[in-house]
């Protein structure tokens, strides 16, 4: 249970995904204009991430590194991945028809989105077990939605700021997000300090 | 002859990827910590540019419209796994540095941009160019970021100390913040001395969305 809220807490804070890891920073830039919106990409997100957790763990320990492909893993996970939101898609389309209107809009966004092929690879990497991994995408999933939701109230503030002109638009937005990157590196040690 | 010229100069300078279209952020921000990684990262990007361009151009008329995101994606996928195996084995201190950046070349909407807009309606010849261009591009941008972010993080330059051993360094440029906040001052500039021309990418409109290419939602929907 400590190992878990471990993982939790490093993935979701310490190694923010999108703050300290730069894992989809294209749609935390992009996304991050309106709440409504950051809220229903981010729980988009979240959803994919589990699923292809789900799918690509059994997928790598019992198909790919048992048979000695392990070299084409990056191969078969982005296929996993862009099946799986492809039928989450008619699934919600068909069957959750709210659910579909709140999120189906993100999910063609998402196949692309490098935090979900990201948190697959990483939880191979380093070498988590089934239970460990989920817990990790969803750390992963919570931190990123921390980040936009959060970003999204800086942004309407930058956003109508008077700033110089070569700064308006694109790099005020960066330098905005680098403050926030700075807040976030309060959280180290947070795990080491909690579970010793 | 002129033409071809353009097609390969556009990616560099006018189209550049990374600083005018403001594609491709998360390599450019996670690995430009030092120049040798900027630089490795663009050059692996650049070959899995050009061979994804040269490949989707050639078999653009077998592929058919409707499941062509995912063609691509599973050539430039091919292309990426080369890089992985080829690096892992010749320059395995690369390998480790770049990590999971590598892998995660697949995603570059840089690579997926430009079999949509350009290898996928244009020659090989054209294609190869083009891949050429945005890749120098991209390699440069990144050399550029890196470079300012190793001498004023580290006071190094590829591994060597190039300021004095007295002089502070300020940390922080080299870590996490320092990558969006170089990023943003180096466009910034460009802004300034090009007064405003040379940056396309204003602020993050559907257009210019990174996933633009492979997103099949309705237009401008997502940000309502």
């Amino acid at each position: 249970m400590k190992e878990l809220l471990a993982i939790l807490l490093t993935s979701m804070l310490v190694e923010n995904f999108v703050l300290a890891k730069f894992l989809a920073i294209c749609s935390f830039l992009g996304v991050s204009k309106k709440l409504d919106a950051a809220v229903g990409m981010s729980f988009a997100v979240i959803f994919v991430m589990l699923m292809a957790t789900a799918a690509t763990w059994p997928i790598y320990h019992f198909i790919l590194d048992p048979n000695g492909l392990g070299y084409l893993q990056t191969i078969v996970f982005i296929l996993v991945i862009a099946a799986l939101v492809q039928f989450v898609e008619m699934f919600l389309k068909k069957f959750v028809p709210p659910l579909y209107s709140a999120l189906g809009i993100f999910l063609p966004l998402i196949t692309t989105n490098c935090a979900v092929l990201g948190v697959v690879v990483l939880n191979i990497t380093k070498e988590y077990r089934f239970l460990p991994s989920m817990v990790n995408s969803l750390g992963a999933g919570l931190g990123y939605l921390l980040a936009m939701v959060l970003f999204c109230g800086v942004r309407s503030k930058v956003d109508t700021a008077d700033v110089p002109k070569c700064f308006k638009g694109v790099p005020i937005t960066l330098a905005a997000a680098s403050i926030m990157s700075v807040s976030f590196m309060g959280f180290t040690g947070l795990v080491t300090g909690l579970f010793g | 002859m002129t033409d071809r010229l353009k097609v390969l100069t556009a990616g560099i300078i006018r189209e550049n990827p990374v600083l005018v279209l403001v594609l491709g952020t998360c390599p450019t921000l996670a690995v430009s910590t030092s120049a040798l990684n900027a630089l490795g990262m663009g050059l692996a990007a650049t070959f899995v540019l050009i061979g994804s361009n040269i490949v989707i151009s050639l078999l653009k008329n077998a592929i058919p419209d409707k499941v062509r995101i995912p063609c691509y994606i599973v050539v430039i996928a091919g292309f990426v796994t080369v890089v992985q195996l080829l690096l892992n084995a010749f320059v395995p201190s690369l390998y480790s540095a770049l990590g999971i950046f590598l892998p995660l070349i697949v995603v570059n909407c840089i690579i997926l941009g430009r079999a949509e807009a350009f290898a996928n309606k244009n020659g090989v010849l054209d294609s190869a160019l083009d891949g050429i261009g945005m890749g120098l591009g991209f390699t440069l941008a990144l050399f550029a970021i890196g470079t300012v972010r190793e001498i004023i993080g580290f006071g190094t330059f590829f591994g060597m100390p190039v300021i004095g051993e007295d002089a502070t360094t300020i940390s922080i440029i080299g870590l996490a913040p320092g990558g969006f906040f170089v990023y943003g001052c180096i466009i910034a500039i460009l802004n300034k001395v090009s007064n405003g021309r040379a940056v396309k990418r204003k602020s993050f409109d559907c257009e210019s969305c990174p996933s633009f290419a492979a997103c099949g939602g309705e237009k401008g929907e997502c940000a309502k």
